[in-house]
């Protein structure tokens, strides 16, 4: 776990920028991600989750602040030699398995064609049994591979899409609720998928939902997020056991489990943001709690927080 | 406790190019004043057609009810002209749909939109009905309600338009509430609020509410009773704790074992139910549920199961609870939630096709 796949420094994202309806998406984040551990991002739609995924991988470009890969910048001025070598690295899976494959390409086109954009395939067998053994990988078959996309169901199509995202080997994906348009079922079936695939090929993950059951059973740390800003950022039981930021608490004291007899006694904690009343001249960053605990807080906070749970 | 809804060997089917699709199945279930009926199951397991049908919202053709009857209030809307359901769609039964983003009218003013309902089934005056609606935005939480009743639903967010849907549903007063997924589009924190309204404003109205989801934590949280549908049919119904604690389908198995819970620590795999859901043009033989069930027996692939009652309030359509089948154990992710409950009869008793 010791070594960092990914470093994000500072990383800001802003939108319409020098406009008057300027939007602050993703504020000056600051976290790593370890080879082989998967990390889950969650916050409320509108934080800026989505934006740091999309902005990890280039999909946007960032305002300020940086993304290192194996300690090299993403960002900045690349020719198409480096950006493609990024891209063979990094690979996303998307939230909406109907609007993320192209309806008019079968799916044995849709798994090859990072294949054939980076020349991983020296023939058209080649290229045939690479898809092939894709499919497979994913739990379908042979014969889907002439298909198109309209012919599956949501959760066959995000399988294809997660064929998609592992055709060009990568050592990081970033997956954008990936469940989130799933049944319950049918949610199981493919987390389970992208746990064995992570055994299996030591992958890497972000993993980004809102559903903070399913993040908590996949992650080995999370981080939480509120307005741009990453408030939390902890192991999976860590953050669950001990939530710190009022924030955190207030988003696991909204989740319902299925369990009547903890849903009659539930208390619902709010969030105001006005509870930390900073003054001005407070400096606001992240700062380690208890080891691999950290809690975006004020330095009088901190010591509260320290005196509070570090023993 | 005084039946409002009774619904009766409900049978829905549309025609498509691909032949009928049998979506509803001989669905029965009723419905009591001021109770909260949660249906859950996946896509395409029919809950929310039946949902639907109970409105007569479902587009006839393609759609038809094939058979059955809905009772409301001892009366059977089955046979009804589009004109008479005018006068009780909104008044009597009024629906809050998954989508808030869609399902209110863009060029409208929000108040405008409750208004309608008021002057159309209250012969409201356009005053009272307009002050009507501020009361009812002001009931449903929204901040400002006079300032608001004038803007249009694009300047809502998710949750406020979510919250004026339910100021429209709930405006002339309905007996029952049907709420299709109403919380599915938005955020945990929004849906703790809007859960919680819900469950207010039924205290204070005495509305009947069905409730349709796929989450198994909002249907621990609001319901009273719970049906489980698959594959058009009610394979399991009881009350909450008799659901949540001694559930006895394998697909409720199935369901209640593929959800991680929080508090449990360790990373073993989660149970997923295999394949996918049956094609209802040509249902299978047997049980439905058959070929995805690792319990499934023989018998299963030939003949439908019959229905047993296993408590007072809660059946189960599993050829499992037959004296003559091998006792099986649930998941362990489910034995772990198991407990007896005092109601349940000694021996499941098999109840008539349809209950």
């Amino acid at each position: 776990m010791a070594e960092k796949l990914l470093e994000i420094k500072n990383l800001k994202q802003h939108f319409n920028v020098g406009r008057p309806n300027m939007v602050k998406a993703v504020d000056g984040i600051t976290f790593d991600i370890y080879k082989g551990e998967t990390l889950g991002l969650v916050g409320e739609s509108g934080c800026g989750k989505s934006t740091t995924g999309r902005t990890i991988i280039r999909l946007y470009d960032a305002t300020d602040g940086q993304v290192l890969f194996e300690g090299e910048d993403v960002h900045g001025k690349k020719s198409a030699k480096e950006l493609k070598k990024f891209n063979r690295k990094m690979q996303m899976i998307f939230q909406d398995p109907y609007a993320s494959l192209n309806p008019r390409m079968t799916v044995a086109d849709i798994i090859a064609e990072g294949i054939d954009i980076h020349g991983l395939a020296k023939s058209k067998k080649e290229r045939m049994e690479r898809v092939y053994e894709l499919l497979d990988t994913v739990g379908l078959n042979k014969e889907h591979a002439n298909r198109y996309p309209h012919e599956f169901s949501g959760g066959q199509r995000q399988r294809i899409g997660i064929a998609r995202a592992l055709a060009v080997d990568p050592d990081f994906i970033i997956a954008d609720e990936p469940i989130s348009a799933l049944d319950v079922s049918i949610q199981a079936q493919v987390v389970n998928l992208m746990k064995k695939l992570q055994r299996e090929k030591g992958l890497t993950y972000l993993f980004i939902a809102h559903d903070l059951s399913m993040v908590k059973y996949i992650s080995d740390r999370i981080g939480v997020m509120y307005f741009g800003n990453l408030v939390e950022l902890a192991p999976a039981e860590d953050l669950y056991n001990n939530p710190m930021h009022p924030y955190t608490q207030s988003l696991l004291s909204a989740i319902p489990l299925p369990d009547p007899e903890t849903e009659r006694s539930r208390r619902r904690k709010s969030y105001d943001p006005a509870v930390h009343n900073y003054s001005d001249n407070e400096k606001l960053e992240m700062r380690e709690i208890t080891p691999g605990h950290f809690v975006y807080c004020s330095e009088k906070e901190y010591n509260e927080l320290k005196a509070k749970y570090a023993k | 406790m005084e039946k409002l809804l009774e619904v009766k060997n409900l049978e829905v089917s549309f025609q498509t190019y691909g032949g009928t699709v049998k979506a509803v199945r001989g669905v029965s279930f009723d419905l009591h004043k001021g109770e909260t009926l949660a249906i859950v199951g996946e896509s395409g397991s029919g809950k929310s057609v039946t949902s639907q049908s109970i409105m007569k919202l479902i587009p006839m053709p393609p759609g038809r009810i094939s058979g059955g009857q809905i009772l409301l209030s001892g009366e059977d809307i089955v046979p009804k002209t589009e004109k008479q359901m005018e006068k009780i769609r909104g008044k009597e039964i009024s629906m809050i749909f998954q989508d808030p983003m869609t399902s209110l009218n863009p060029t409208m003013r929000v108040g405008t939109q409750i208004m309608e309902v008021l002057i159309k089934h209250q012969n409201m005056s356009k005053t009272d009905a307009k002050n009507r609606a501020i009361e009812l935005l002001r009931l449903v939480g929204i901040p400002m309600p006079e300032k608001r009743v004038n803007q249009y639903p694009h300047e809502f967010s998710g949750g406020m338009r979510q919250r004026a849907m339910i100021a429209i549903a709930l405006a002339a007063n309905p007996k029952l509430l049907i709420a299709d997924e109403p919380t599915t589009a938005l955020d945990v924190t929004i849906q703790a609020q809007i859960l919680e309204l819900m469950k207010d404003l039924q205290n204070k109205m005495d509305t009947s509410i069905i409730f349709i989801t796929h989450d198994l934590g909002v249907v621990a949280n609001v319901a009273d009773r719970v049906a489980v549908m698959y594959a058009g049919q009610i394979v399991e119904m009881g009350t909450v704790d008799e659901i949540f604690y001694d559930p006895r389908h394998p697909y409720t198995w199935g369901l209640l074992a593929s959800m991680p819970s929080l508090e449990n620590d360790e990373k073993a795999e989660l149970a997923a139910i295999p394949g996918t859901p049956p094609d209802l043009t040509d249902p299978p033989k047997g049980d439905a549920f058959a070929a995805r069930n690792q319990y499934a027996l023989a018998i299963d692939f030939e003949e439908e199961p019959p229905m047993f009652q296993i408590s007072e309030t809660h059946f189960a359509k599993t050829w499992l609870l037959h004296p003559d089948a091998p006792k099986v154990e649930p998941p362990e992710a489910v034995k772990k939630r198991m407990r007896q409950l005092s109601s349940t009869f000694e021996k499941p008793v098999v109840v008539k096709e349809g209950k």
